[in-house]
């Protein structure tokens, strides 16, 4: 039997499906925290979500005809859902409203691990040359310059800043090599946000989210967000160019032990480049989160 | 000659034909299909090429042909002029079209399990992966019998054949499946044997070996 989560994350906002991939009238199962969910969307397009009994993943049914429903929001594309009681807003990503963005979901793809490494991943810059050779970095470029990491306490998120780092082909539109810079947000335990340089247009930054959707402690499912400006490629190329880094990152993440993340800092060594998962260590610490992590001795 | 190759990157039986045109040299444009979320490969342009509905096609100028296997078989035929790929010998042909047979059933195993696990299919995960740890260990078997009779390969010449990189991607990406390769130590010695061929080049989820120990 698992362990029930802790209180934060029972009542956090939890993403299950990308909104436009549940079909109207047609069942799909998964699982989230431990618990088998059941969903679908309604005539009228909104989705559904209630804790499976008998359902199977392609089963008809008709929204109308379920009655105990658990919490849904709908938000950058996505279906979330709360288990306990859902206490705050939905973290906002402003961007996503601008006319010109082409916004699209990547695939919610399932990884062995536990949501906070993937999160953790997300942040790190130091694997680009070494994982995503020739595209998001390339020897001898390799140093993580200083950059800036402060936890707001005003958002109540993590945010690093001034994160730079040359990269052979730093989005789809990319022509040529360029420093970009970074700037992270992890808005929610389980969430993280990216806004990068953008090749088409100096001003504007393009927005990559990574929600996780903790299934159980040692395995999530990756949704992954794109909010672009791109002129001229199709939502197939933007996809295919996301999942082609998304592909090489799973093996690493999958690899990694213990698959929990430990927050105690002595657990693991860190290194200069790693600032930004220190302070979301000690972020999810402060907060108590123990779903998912190894919980720092007390 | 013009190529276009109908692939999704992350697909290893898209993989198989990239990897083989570039061993080859043969060069080739990309048509992406967006099989996941997308499932493009359901879509009515997609079934006028491949009325089965499945990845990769592959056209040239004015052929379309379907099936990794078969692609691969026809890639060699006509361009791999060293005619090593795939031999005339009526033998060695029949060995290694025995081994694309067993190419399919490692993707009904293997591929299975990490569609399951990781794209959400709803394949029977425990059966995929028992069904493909049956294959690795009888291709384990196979590979340790020939590296003590010097043979490298799948089939019996002393070089790689299409049977060879038929195998390899779902072999590689067992482990998305939750299909561990560690109990399959000759397995383990071809997979890099297979990276060290001149021209090999990744797929998204596998990493080029390291040098050889000398």
């Amino acid at each position: 039997m698992p362990k029930a989560p802790d209180p934060i994350t029972r009542d956090l906002w939890h993403v299950v499906a990308a909104t436009d991939e549940l079909k109207i009238g047609l069942i799909e199962t998964t699982l989230l925290l431990d618990r088998r969910l059941a969903m679908t969307r309604g005539l009228d397009g909104e989705p559904v979500v209630w804790f499976a009994t008998d359902e199977e993943n392609g089963d008809d049914i008709d929204a109308d005809s379920v009655l105990d429903r658990l919490p849904v929001k709908t938000a950058y594309g996505y279906t979330w859902t709360c288990l306990g009681t859902p206490s705050a807003e939905l973290f906002p990503i402003p961007e996503f409203a601008e006319a010109d963005r082409v916004n699209m979901s990547c695939g919610s793809i399932g990884i062995h691990v536990s949501a906070p490494r993937a999160v953790e991943n997300f942040l790190d810059m130091g694997h680009f040359p070494y994982v995503h050779t020739d595209i998001l970095g390339s020897e001898p470029h390799t140093e993580v310059k200083e950059y800036d990491v402060e936890v707001s306490e005003e958002r109540d998120e993590v945010l690093a800043t001034k994160c730079k780092f040359m990269q052979p082909r730093a989005a789809k539109s990319a022509t040529q090599a360029m420093e970009v810079e970074y700037v992270y947000r992890v808005p929610h335990p389980f969430c993280s946000v990216l806004y990068k340089s953008c090749p088409e247009d100096e001003s504007r930054r393009d927005v990559i989210g990574i929600f996780l959707q903790p299934m159980t402690e040692e395995t999530c499912r990756a949704h992954l967000l794109q909010s672009m400006i791109d002129s001229t490629s199709t939502i197939t190329d933007l996809r295919r160019f996301q999942q082609t880094i998304f592909g090489q990152d799973k093996p690493i993440l999958e690899n990694q032990y213990p698959k929990k993340l430990p927050l105690d800092p002595r657990a693991e060594t860190p290194i200069r480049a790693d600032k930004s998962a220190i302070a979301y260590r000690r972020w999810l610490s402060q907060k108590g989160i123990t779903y998912g992590v190894i919980p720092q001795a007390s | 000659m013009t190529i276009t190759l109908y692939d999704f990157e992350l697909s290893g039986n898209c993989y198989k034909l990239r990897l083989l045109m570039n061993i080859l040299n043969v060069p080739y444009a990309i048509h992406p299909v967006d099989f996941f979320p997308g499932r493009e490969h359901k879509a009515d342009w997609f079934l006028r090429l491949n009325p089965f509905g499945q990845l990769p096609v592959l056209k040239d100028d004015d052929l379309v042909l379907s099936d990794s296997g078969a692609i691969l078989a026809y890639l060699a035929k006509k361009y791999d002029t060293s005619g090593q790929w795939f031999p005339d010998d009526p033998a060695v042909t029949a060995e290694i079209l025995r081994w694309h047979a067993v190419a399919d059933d490692i993707s009904a195993t293997s591929s299975a399990a990490r569609l399951a696990l990781g794209y959400s299919y709803p394949f029977d995960i425990e059966k995929s992966q028992k069904g493909a740890h049956r294959i690795f260990r009888i291709l384990d078997e196979h590979l340790w019998f020939g590296e003590k009779a010097g043979r490298d390969w799948l089939c019996a010449p002393a070089h790689p054949t299409t049977a060879d990189i038929a195998c390899f991607p779902y072999v590689m990406l067992s482990e998305e499946g939750g299909i561990s390769r560690q109990d399959y130590p000759a397995l383990r010695r071809w997979t890099d044997r297979v990276r060290r061929i001149p021209g090999f080049m990744v797929m998204s989820g596998i990493f080029p070996a390291g040098p050889a120990k000398t």
